[in-house]
């Protein structure tokens, strides 16, 4: 097994069932750093499922999962390890605090004084306040920062979230259908920050929603039946005809 | 909003500085001066150490989100070990005539089974009032939180074990008195625990309730102070999304862990504290429903807040108390009233009756103006009304 440094997420040969059921099966995956990645699929295709063995939420069945240069095996670590190695995850409900303010949801999020006891001794220092200050201007929420997060619209919790994973100041982003149940404009502008956060961060997406594709994609990986079928540019995989025939082919028409 | 955040914890530390002032020096005052009789004050110690009980659930359950149906549990095992020191201290003034307790003289022991003899010694009894139920309580919590065990099933749980230790604590066997439990109190470090006017010996009843004030007033200072770090904002954050606070690189079953331990520790001291007071205690302090009780007091007060708990335990314990003197038959029935008026009509809890209030009268407040406003137009429609009407 001969592995790039290159890579920041490395997937072999994993699979997954549920009851006989296989929702991944002998998957492979190789991301380079710094990549913008979406991955698409009909409903089914495996890609909550993908994002959950990453995260650690479920554990996979054979395969290995290997982030960044130091050969981390993600399968053997737990949630929250897997997060403090830089991994952050955005949920497809919006998960925010509700009971907090803006402010909070941002703060409780940077990656300081995680502890039991290290966090009852936490003070806010001036350097955190401006990251934190960064970020809201980033997710164009600074002038609400004192609202509780549960009075948001629904579009401004999905910003709110990404907002807590920049916090996070991770290395690898998972968002998973970041534009479910926004209006267009909305849809526009969470491309606009997802785009904006390239190169800093190595993201992957996962959608539903074509338009959106078309505006963020750079490389697409097509899902189906828990395994890789394409990878590629966004105009080689809508000129595949295999994809056409288990995904596009339906949706192909209305979304070109 | 850092405004309002200050200004709270003045309110609340001024009813905490009114509160002490009244348990810590008016009460004793009227005390001494013979104004209140001994067992009253027993009474109300023993509800300051419910309070306190209730304020240990709320960390749990209000901040945290984790129905403990065993409370009571902790509070047990911490006025059990207390007991025990207690027991070895009643002299051999007993039917059986020796130095040990009668339930042992009863199950035909000679001496001292070995667990019991550390006990002789105040110091080790008061160190197990608290690491009985801390050890307890990190061991429950550790299977229970490792195996993700939340919810529902996390109380129907704790239930089991308060049921397990009801099973456990009747049975004479077990050396901790069985059936009868720990009772006929004598002395404390050679003092007498109890005061008996006729020989006009003085008892530790204000010792007590003291005892028990200062504890409720730490416990709320505490529960100020938590509340407004980092990690009291996490509890709540585990409470309303528990899988952001996972992926967010917090362990969250440590924290879990050291909440429900906390709190096992802050329900044993109040146990222990309470026992004197009470004057006894048997296996049924782990009735399924004793610690139901708690749940109702927390409800009532008002779960979430740092006051909520308290008012309702001693609220709640003072109206059962008069109802069950008053109408020996239909209390409960007068009780089940009150909770159900509350559950209706302040589902946030006492605590939550000034906000409504307020409310209230906003509402009535913007009726009124409505009205006198559509009065106006009505009078006047081409005068100010529309300027009334913005």
């Amino acid at each position: 097994m001969s592995k790039p440094q290159e890579f920041i997420l490395t997937i072999e040969n994993v699979n997954k069932s549920f009851e006989g059921f296989k929702a991944i099966s002998d998957l492979n995956f190789y991301m380079d750093k710094g990549e913008l990645r979406t991955i698409i699929g009909p409903n089914g295709a495996g890609k909550s499922t993908f994002l959950d063995l990453i995260t650690g939420k479920i554990k996979t069945d054979t395969g290995k999962i290997l982030f960044g240069n130091e050969d981390h095996d993600l399968t053997k670590l737990r949630e929250y390890q897997i997060n403090r190695l830089g991994i952050a995850r955005k949920f497809q409900t919006p998960s925010v605090y509700e009971d907090h303010t803006v402010f909070d949801n941002i703060m409780l999020s940077l990656p300081e004084s995680r502890g039991v006891f290290s966090s009852i001794f936490f003070r806010l220092d001036s350097e955190a306040k401006d990251r934190i200050t960064e970020i809201l201007k980033t997710i164009r929420l600074k002038d609400m920062e004192t609202v509780i997060a549960g009075a948001l619209s629904h579009g401004q919790k999905q910003w709110l979230e990404i907002g807590m994973l920049l916090a996070q100041q991770p290395k690898l982003l998972l968002v998973d259908e970041p534009a479910a149940g926004m209006s267009d404009d909305e849809t526009k502008r969470t491309g606009e920050l997802l785009l904006s956060l390239e190169e800093k961060h190595s993201i992957i997406v996962i959608e539903h929603d074509m338009e959106f594709v078309r505006q963020i994609a750079r490389k697409v990986t097509v899902l189906h039946q828990g395994k890789v079928i394409k990878e590629g540019s966004m105009d080689s995989i809508q000129s595949d005809p295999t994809v056409a025939e288990v995904y596009l082919g339906r949706k192909h028409s209305t979304a070109a | 909003m850092q405004l309002t955040a200050s200004r709270l914890l003045m309110s609340h530390l001024i009813a905490l500085a009114v509160f002490a002032l009244v348990t810590l020096a008016l009460v004793p005052l009227i005390y001494s001066s013979g104004g209140i009789a001994n067992h009253d004050i027993q009474r109300y110690g023993k509800y300051l150490c419910w309070a306190a009980l209730a304020v240990s659930l709320n960390l749990l359950w209000g901040y945290t989100g984790l129905l403990c149906l065993g409370q009571c549990v902790f509070f047990g095992l911490g006025g059990y070990a207390f007991g025990m020191y207690l027991m070895l201290n009643v002299g051999v003034d007993q039917v059986y005539k020796t130095a040990l307790p009668d339930f042992m003289d009863f199950l035909g022991y000679t001496e001292l089974p070995a667990h019991w003899k550390p006990f002789e010694s105040f110091g080790f009894a008061v160190g197990a009032v608290i690491w009985v139920p801390g050890v307890m309580a990190l061991i429950f919590g550790f299977l229970a939180f490792r195996s993700r065990i939340t919810g529902v099933y996390f109380a129907i749980m704790t239930q089991a074990l308060t049921y397990v230790a009801w099973i456990l604590f009747l049975r004479n066997e077990f050396t901790f008195g069985g059936n009868n439990g720990f009772t006929d109190f004598k002395k404390i470090l050679g003092a007498n625990l109890y005061s008996h006017p006729h020989t006009s010996t003085n008892g530790k009843e204000l010792l007590f309730f003291i005892l028990s004030a200062l504890l409720l007033i730490v416990t709320i200072l505490l529960m100020i102070a938590l509340t407004r770090t980092r990690f009291g904002k996490i509890q709540r954050a585990i409470r309303d999304s528990e899988n952001r606070v996972r992926f967010s690189g917090y362990c969250t079953e440590n924290f879990k862990l050291f909440i429900f331990t906390l709190a096992a520790i802050i329900a044993g001291i109040a146990g222990a504290l309470w026992l004197p007071q009470a004057g006894g205690i048997n296996g049924d302090v782990f009735l399924p429903r004793e610690s139901l009780w708690v749940v109702v007091w927390v409800a009532v007060g008002g779960r979430g807040t740092i006051w909520g708990p308290v008012i309702g335990a001693i609220l709640i314990s003072a109206l059962k108390s008069w109802a069950q003197r008053e109408y020996e038959n239909t209390w409960i029935i007068i009780l089940g009233g009150v909770f159900l008026i509350i559950v209706l009509f302040l589902p946030g809890g006492i605590s939550s009756l000034g906000k409504k209030l307020l409310g209230w009268i906003r509402i009535c407040r913007s009726r009124t103006e409505n009205f006198i406003t559509n009065r106006k137009k009505k009078v006047d429609p081409n005068g100010d009304g529309e300027e009334t009407l913005q």
